[in-house]
């Protein structure tokens, strides 16, 4: 019988089994994934959200705890736990410290996103980095780890957990342990899952992190009896390069055009405002806008005046010396799209542009407006982008309370089961999302289960 | 034909491409900062990232994209192929049988021309002239020493104009350039450490490399110093354990023995995926003629009083001779190549 299980490979599971092997625990961690691909969605990560009051290392100015708290009421829409939201928040001043332990490494924020500097802090090397740092920390402290571990199964108890099965080269294993940590992610590779949420449309959605986050643990704790949180329907999904991996696609299949040009469903029609807001506040909503369009397509269309002002991206550019070729190229109807960008150029006002602020180039007299950045698009070549929503993560989780303990169908909370990461992120996050708080929220939960669970079995 | 070959470039460009989106590894070293400063990576871009990268291989463990991912990405192995093709040296074969060829012969008509009873004798002091004549020997290193400086001139002026950039370096820049050259700023993966076996971060590299530069360096002095003593100031060779060319040699020469060794043996036990096979050939062949050289001086310096003098004498001479001819096509040639691309380097950044 094993003190502590872990079942996860991210970075929740990997804070909760160091910090439940710091204090003598026996920690066996099950990674779904194999080795080349261990660390869930933290490998695509690069960040993390923190609150300090002065500047400190590669933080600049300062990011107190309200700005913090009002910047998660603002994404969230207010619909969040204060309580477990303020303690992740506050666990997260002095979390650094704690990284760079088991061996983290940080640098200053990236180029492109020096608007993150004050807020975030940057791994060096990324999140793959970091969880490799974390996985030799845990091995250092004699954490057993099974990769391809595949947990199918959980047996419980009245709220108390029993014994894990999971599959491996084809047999199934049975693992007894005195507390579960689940900390195995969110339902996001499971298309049939999806489906169930999103209809046929789901089958056009790309997946921008792991293939392993199945959610099978998660469904086994709400079957166990786990208290759900969070919208089972929705997800966290943004705009990213059509020609994509169906999975682990990750950072470089973002795209970052939209506010610089227009964008165009599969009938060569404009559907919102590509100029409402800033592009950090406003990149998150293009996911769901996209699959709500036909076939789940939508096409980024740019001129030769924006070209070489947005990220680079990984798929070349789609390229034409005119508008109607550039349609028979993404094979849109040309002379629709020839219709909406002429509405389009037409409906533009003059104006001083500035891609940094809201400017004032706005349209007049169609709809949808573009807000903000309008210029007509008349300079050749024109590059167009096929996108497809991405789906980052998703909301549904079990309930926990302060001590990341699972919270059971009556309010009690499970005397050996702790979460933490993605599937509990929901306690916090039910919609929105807010830059480097996913690694904020499982590093705190994380440590806070690994403790627990240590505790746990030491009484 | 282009020094590339064209699967070469694709790979590269490719590659680059993909890390440009995503800049993850931004705070390794310099390759990434100069990539971002590029939206296209023709073979001149790729042959001077290929310079920049010291090969810690930091980047490759910390890829989301390595391999087994379908986008297969390593960026250590890529450039260590575009850097070794970027030198433009002959076949590795041609190279080695060049080195031991020249030794071979060297140390055989050496042995022709010297008495045996001469050889084997003890000499007083260590009188390496009673051994080999004082001219033959200043007429055999100014022909070695012209032939490799001639050489090494000819190669980089000749390949480095592919990949060489067009702003002109000023003064700062110089010196920023052979400062991160000469602390190997870049070989240390941001601080983290060069990737060794297991995937472990270690500064051990970067220490060997130190010892093998500067331990070169110090041998280097020693016999600048012998050569002013000799021929300036008409002193004789052999000096006292206390002079100057002794204690840089000694010195330089123990520097050498580690790093090499050290050097050698992280390389053999090195994942083969975080470079090119070639590179890693000539590597281990430059190691093993720098240590040679290394050990055979240290040798002669501590048997100079008895009769194996005259042998050690002349297998030294032979070695260092045999390292001297083929440095221009080895991988000694990476020094300078490394230092332009870092000049180039803080020229950009400096724009």
């Amino acid at each position: 019988m094993e003190d502590v299980l872990v079942i996860g490979g991210g970075n929740a599971a990997l804070c909760a089994a160091i910090s439940a092997a710091q204090l003598g625990a026996r920690v066996l961690l099950l990674e779904c994934a194999p080795k080349d691909f261990r660390g869930g969605n933290s490998r695509h990560t690069r960040n993390i959200r923190c609150m300090h009051d002065a500047p400190v290392d590669v933080l600049t100015d300062a990011y107190p705890e309200s700005e913090y708290f009002e910047d998660l009421l603002r994404v969230t829409g207010g619909d969040t736990d204060e309580q477990l939201a303020r303690l992740t928040i506050r666990s997260s001043s002095d979390v650094r410290a704690w990284m760079a332990a088991q061996g983290a490494h940080f640098q200053p924020a990236l180029s492109g996103t020096l608007q993150l500097s004050r807020t975030n802090a940057f791994f060096l090397g990324g999140g793959k980095a970091l969880m490799n740092a974390y996985y030799r920390a845990a091995e250092r402290l004699g954490v057993r780890i099974i990769y391809e571990a595949d947990v199918r199964k959980l047996e419980m108890s009245d709220g108390r957990f029993v014994a894990a099965s999971y599959a491996q080269n084809a047999a199934m294993h049975r693992v007894e342990a005195r507390v579960l940590v689940a900390a195995a992610g969110g339902f996001e590779s499971n298309l049939r899952w999806l489906r169930e949420a999103w209809g046929p449309a789901a089958d056009n959605f790309l997946v921008r992190g792991t293939p392993y986050n199945m959610g099978w643990v998660l469904r086994e704790l709400i079957d166990g009896g786990a208290q759900m949180i969070g919208d089972p329907t929705q997800c966290h999904a943004i705009a990213i390069d059509a020609r994509s991996p169906k999975f682990d696609g990750g950072i470089v299949t973002r795209l970052d055009s939209i506010t610089l040009g227009i964008v165009v469903n599969k009938h060569g029609q404009r559907f919102y405002d590509e100029g409402e807001d800033l592009w950090p506040k406003r990149y998150a909503i293009w996911g769901r806008l996209i699959a709500q369009q036909p076939d789940q397509i939508a096409y980024s269309i740019v001129d030769a005046k924006a070209q070489g002002k947005f990220m680079p991206s990984v798929f070349p550019p789609i390229v034409a010396d005119s508008i109607a070729e550039l349609a028979a190229k993404l094979d849109l109807d040309p002379e629709a799209l020839a219709q909406t960008v002429h509405e389009y150029n037409a409906a533009v006002r003059p104006g001083t542009y500035d891609h940094k602020i809201l400017d004032d180039c706005a349209t007049s007299g169609i709809a949808p407006p573009k807000s903000h950045w309008a210029r007509a698009l008349d300079a050749a070549p024109f590059w167009g982008y096929p996108l497809r929503p991405g789906i980052t993560f998703t909301y549904l989780g079990v309930k926990v309370n302060e001590h990341a303990q699972v919270l059971m169908q009556d309010d009690k909370p499970s005397p050996n089961v702790f979460a933490a990461g993605e599937i509990m992120a929901g306690n916090i996050l039910r919609k929105g999302y807010l830059g480097g708080i996913g690694l904020t929220i499982g590093t705190a939960f994380g440590r806070i289960a690994g403790v627990g669970a240590a505790r746990n079995v030491m009484a | 034909m282009s020094w590339l070959e064209p699967s070469f470039a694709a790979e590269g460009e490719r590659i680059m491409t993909i890390c440009n989106a995503c800049r993850y590894c931004e705070g390794y070293c310099a390759v990434f900062p100069a990539m971002e400063k590029r939206t296209e990576f023709g073979p001149a871009d790729l042959g001077y990232l290929a310079n920049l990268c010291h090969n810690c291989g930091a980047c490759l463990p910390a890829c989301q994209y390595a391999p087994p991912h379908e986008f297969g990405v390593n960026v250590p192995q890529t450039l260590s192929q575009i850097r070794i093709a970027s030198y433009q040296l002959p076949r590795r074969k041609t190279v080695l049988m060049l080195g031991i060829a020249s030794a071979g012969l060297l140390l055989l008509v050496l042995l022709a021309n010297t008495a045996w009873t001469t050889l084997f004798a003890r000499h007083a002091g260590g009188a390496f002239y009673d051994v080999i004549s004082h001219d033959e020997m200043v007429r055999l290193f100014l022909f070695a020493g012209a032939w490799a400086l001639i050489g090494m001139g000819l190669v980089f002026a000749t390949r480095y104009g592919a990949i060489r950039g067009v702003a002109r370096a000023d003064y700062g820049a110089i010196r920023r350039g052979w400062s991160d050259a000469l602390r190997l700023v870049n070989l240390g993966g941001g601080g983290e450490g060069c990737i060794e076996e297991h995937e472990r971060p270690a500064q051990v590299r970067r220490i060997y490399h130190h010892l093998v530069f500067y331990g070169f360096l110090s041998c280097f002095l020693a016999t600048i110093i012998a050569a002013f003593y000799d021929n300036v100031l008409g002193w004789r060779a052999p000096y006292p354990f206390a002079s100057l060319p002794v204690i840089f040699g000694t010195l330089g020469g123990i520097a050498l023995l580690v790093g090499c060794a050290g050097l050698f043996s992280l390389l053999r036990e090195r994942d083969a995926a975080l470079s090119d096979k070639g590179e890693r050939a000539r590597s281990m062949m430059l190691l093993a003629f720098l240590f040679a050289t290394a050990a055979t001086g240290l040798l002669l310096l501590v048997f100079r009083g008895t009769a194996a003098m005259g042998i050690l004498l002349i297998l030294h001479l032979a070695i260092v001779f045999g390292l001297f001819v083929t440095l221009p096509y080895g991988k000694f040639m990476h020094g300078f190549f490394r230092l332009a691309a870092l000049v180039r380097f803080a020229t950009e950044q400096g724009d």
